[in-house]
């Protein structure tokens, strides 16, 4: 019978268990470089630590091409406007792992130039503590995220990424009737959610 | 030195000098600051290395120029050929300008954008008068004595929320 | 971003205008450039920088001098020590201190070694950026050696804090001399093959001959320091010109170049990190034991056993952690020769604890605000090819 001629060939699974497998196993990252956690990451990329076993050697700079955000340094106030943009642009699935101290709590910069964590304007999946983290330590939030990949549900669509693109369009609006630039669209966004109490502007 | 060769050619334009570590500095009204630029180009003072500004909120504010005002402007320049370095502090008060020197050293272009923009002195005469590390409608002007370090930014503060937990305060 | 949409506007149908940046995999590090362009060429650049202010100044004037360190790690982020001995030379000037010889030499070992690490990063990525792929992955090799012998002295890879007022952090261990005689001898073999690669390579001369010429008297005038001026014709060095920490007792040459272009910058760095290896050869040969630390109390934290066992020490020890060094009032500015150039500190001391202002002269801020005048006329690849040649480090550049 047609059945036992193909039983070697074929595995049974769940349709979940065999897409996140396909997901985790073949993250495109988009290096987000903007300061020192860049340069790891280039030493990560190269042969000595070599990402590129992981799967994740295609680096790509264009949001629309990749499914790994890699957040490498710190981001200022100036720059949390074109960083929400970016991520909205990426095509879903999405995750974001946040390399370095600065991009996870704003690092040893408590100033009024730098944003205080990257979660407070995007979701954050893995955070990778360090300044900079060993290139070890990069590659071991990636293994991280490829567990939480594992785990996840194909039909829930993630509630914090709906959110942020709420507070995109919030922040649209706002920016649209104050006529504001974009950054300081955010941080009136961050003075309000700071007084309601919540962390985060999405 | 060059310092005597001021004092001959413009006399009464330094209104003080001193001499700490080996740095000469002198100190000049803005009146004399572009004669002063001159006459340094023409001694070999070629190379503008760098122009910042220093906050001394505890000084008199006396407007339209004087001995003392609540800024120093420092210039610093070095002459290539004899490796010799000088110091000009000019002091402005606050909301005076100061004469622009992009006519004669374009690298003045982004020092002076960068010390309008961390203390909101203004360069007359500068062709783009735009905030430089900041963004355009940044409040306040960053370096001054009284602007906070965290610039009102609530999350710098002890004690705030962290956004574990989708933004909900953990443990309540 | 917000100014695009009303210049949209005022164009014609030729014209375009394309950003490039703050998220660009050319730019290295969050650099904003928009080009206005008439098909291919271009006819107006406007770069824009501030996206990684972090506001170091500021924070400077609320921390201790010994507390900036690590913030000057930062700054120039590809060549970390360079930029912490600067600093430190900066206070020991205020401070009117002199440093233990092994100390010097040291300080010299390192900093040559951060300037080589500093141009295969800016020569590896420059070829990347160009298209030559394989330059990248020989000279990284030779950064993760250097990795390694930071790792070795300070603890980190990268961000090293490695000197202190006073002196170092600490002394050498063992096997950094044997590791940095191998580290010459590979770092010799693979600056050959990088410029087998590419030095005579045709197309490496055509993307980089005559691309962003500049003539001395510009750059002089535009304010540029290090292997960009040096390309240019301008014999000015640091090392040579002032020197500090024993340079004039090393015997090294300058690379001059005469054109600015593209290439003759590639040329000067290759020849400087073949000239560091120099200076770094006779360090080693004339490394003598001795502390590394200045014996004075109060600057340096006194060591641990005589803390332990001893009231002066301990005494000395609570003071310099809680009421910070005494310092005179007065200014200073101290400039050393970094990896992209003159890298100045200046410092405004008020007596206390804190500096009352610490200023950082960036040595890429005037070289990156005359890229309008490199690039006019020019295609997108040559600036593209001008803006790696530059090394533009935005931790420097907008501190």
């Amino acid at each position: 019978m047609a059945e036992l001629d193909i039983n070697d060939a074929v595995m049974t699974t769940r349709l979940d268990a065999v897409v996140n497998w396909g997901r985790k196993n073949s993250l495109w990252p988009m290096p987000f470089g903007v300061a020192c956690c860049a340069i790891e990451f280039m030493s990560m990329m190269s042969s000595k630590y070599d990402l590129a076993r992981f799967g994740a050697e295609a680096m790509r700079f264009s949001p629309r091409q990749s499914d790994m955000m890699l957040i490498l340094g710190t981001i200022t106030n100036k720059m949390a406007p074109v960083l929400r943009t970016i991520y909205a642009q990426m095509a879903e699935p999405k995750w974001v792992i946040s390399v370095g101290v600065c991009a996870s709590s704003g690092g040893m910069y408590r100033t009024y130039a730098t944003l205080q964590g990257v979660d407070r304007v995007i979701p954050v999946d893995v955070y990778v503590p360090g300044c900079p983290p060993r290139p070890e330590s990069i590659i071991y939030g990636v293994m991280k995220l490829q567990e939480k990949i594992e785990k996840e549900s194909l039909s829930m669509r993630k509630d914090h990424i709906a959110r942020f693109y709420d507070s995109l369009a919030r922040q649209e609006s706002i920016q649209a009737e104050k006529g504001l630039t974009s950054q300081q669209t955010i941080r009136e966004m961050l003075m309000d959610a700071g007084e309601r109490g919540v962390g985060t502007i999405f | 030195m060059v310092i005597e060769h001021i004092d001959a050619q413009i006399p009464g334009a330094i209104l003080d000098r001193h001499d700490f570590r080996g740095d000469q500095t002198i100190v000049v009204a803005k009146e004399t600051l572009l004669a002063l630029v001159d006459l340094l180009h023409g001694e070999g003072f070629q190379f503008l290395v760098d122009i910042t500004a220093v906050d001394w909120p505890e000084r008199p504010n006396i407007q339209g120029g004087g001995a003392a005002g609540r800024f120093d402007v420092v210039y610093h320049w070095l002459n290539l050929a004899s490796q010799e370095r000088l110091r000009v502090k000019v002091p402005v008060a606050d909301g005076a300008t100061v004469p622009t020197l992009t006519g004669r050293f374009k690298t003045a272009d982004w020092f002076e954008r960068e010390v309008f923009d961390l203390f909101g002195i203004r360069f007359e005469g500068h062709p783009n008068m735009k905030r430089l590390l900041t963004w355009d409608d940044f409040p306040g002007h960053a370096l001054r004595k009284d602007f906070p370090l965290d610039g009102g930014d609530v999350f710098c503060m002890e004690g705030c929320t962290a956004p574990y937990n989708n933004g909900e305060r953990g443990g309540e | 971003m917000d100014s695009i949409a009303l210049s949209r506007q005022m164009l014609d149908g030729d014209k375009m205008i394309v950003n490039m940046g703050p998220s660009h995999p050319t730019t290295h590090g969050t650099l904003r450039i928009i080009l206005e362009l008439q098909g291919e060429t271009i006819t107006k650049a406007t770069p824009e920088m501030g996206y990684l202010h972090r506001g170091v100044e500021k924070l400077g004037e609320n921390l201790s001098y010994q507390q900036f360190i690590p913030l000057t790690d930062r700054l120039n982020y590809c060549s970390s020590i360079m930029n912490n001995v600067g600093y430190t030379t900066a206070v020991e000037k205020l401070l009117d201190i002199q440093i233990p010889k092994r100390a010097q030499q040291i300080r010299v070992l390192v900093s040559e070694l951060a300037r080589i690490a500093d141009h295969l990063v800016c020569v590896g990525v420059n070829a990347v950026d160009i298209g030559a792929f394989t330059a990248f992955l020989y000279l990284f090799r030779q950064r993760e050696t250097i990795y390694d012998l930071f790792e070795m002295a300070a603890g980190q890879r990268l961000h090293t804090s490695f000197t202190r007022i006073g002196g170092l952090f600490r002394d050498i261990p063992e096997g950094f001399v044997p590791l940095c005689e191998r580290f010459l001898v590979e770092c010799e073999e693979s600056l050959d093959e990088m410029e087998n690669l590419l030095s005579h390579n045709p197309i490496w001369h055509d993307r980089t001959k005559g691309i962003g010429a500049i003539s001395a008297e510009d750059a002089v005038n535009w304010g540029y320091t290090g292997p960009c001026l040096r390309a240019a014709g301008v014999p000015q060095d640091l090392r040579k010109a002032q020197p500090y920490l024993g340079y004039e007792t090393y015997d090294f040459d300058i690379p001059i170049g005469t054109t600015g272009d593209v290439f003759d910058r590639y040329l000067v760095r290759t020849e400087e990190m073949r000239q560091s290896l120099r200076i770094i050869r006779q360090v080693l040969d004339r490394l003598e034991p001795g502390p590394v630390m200045i014996d004075d109390p109060k600057v340096a934290l006194p060591p641990k056993e005589k803390v332990y066992t001893r009231m002066e020490s301990l005494i000395h020890h609570f003071k310099l952690i809680m009421h910070g060094m005494d310092m005179p009032v007065g200014e200073v500015y101290s400039a050393t020769e970094a990896a992209n150039g003159e890298l100045g500190f200046y410092i405004v001391s008020d007596g206390g604890k804190n500096p009352y202002r610490i200023r950082v002269r960036p040595p890429c801020l005037p070289i990156f605000s005359s890229f309008e005048d490199q690039v006019k006329g020019g295609l997108i690849a040559d600036a593209v090819a001008v803006l790696g040649a530059m090394n533009v480090i935005a931790g420097e550049l907008d501190r």
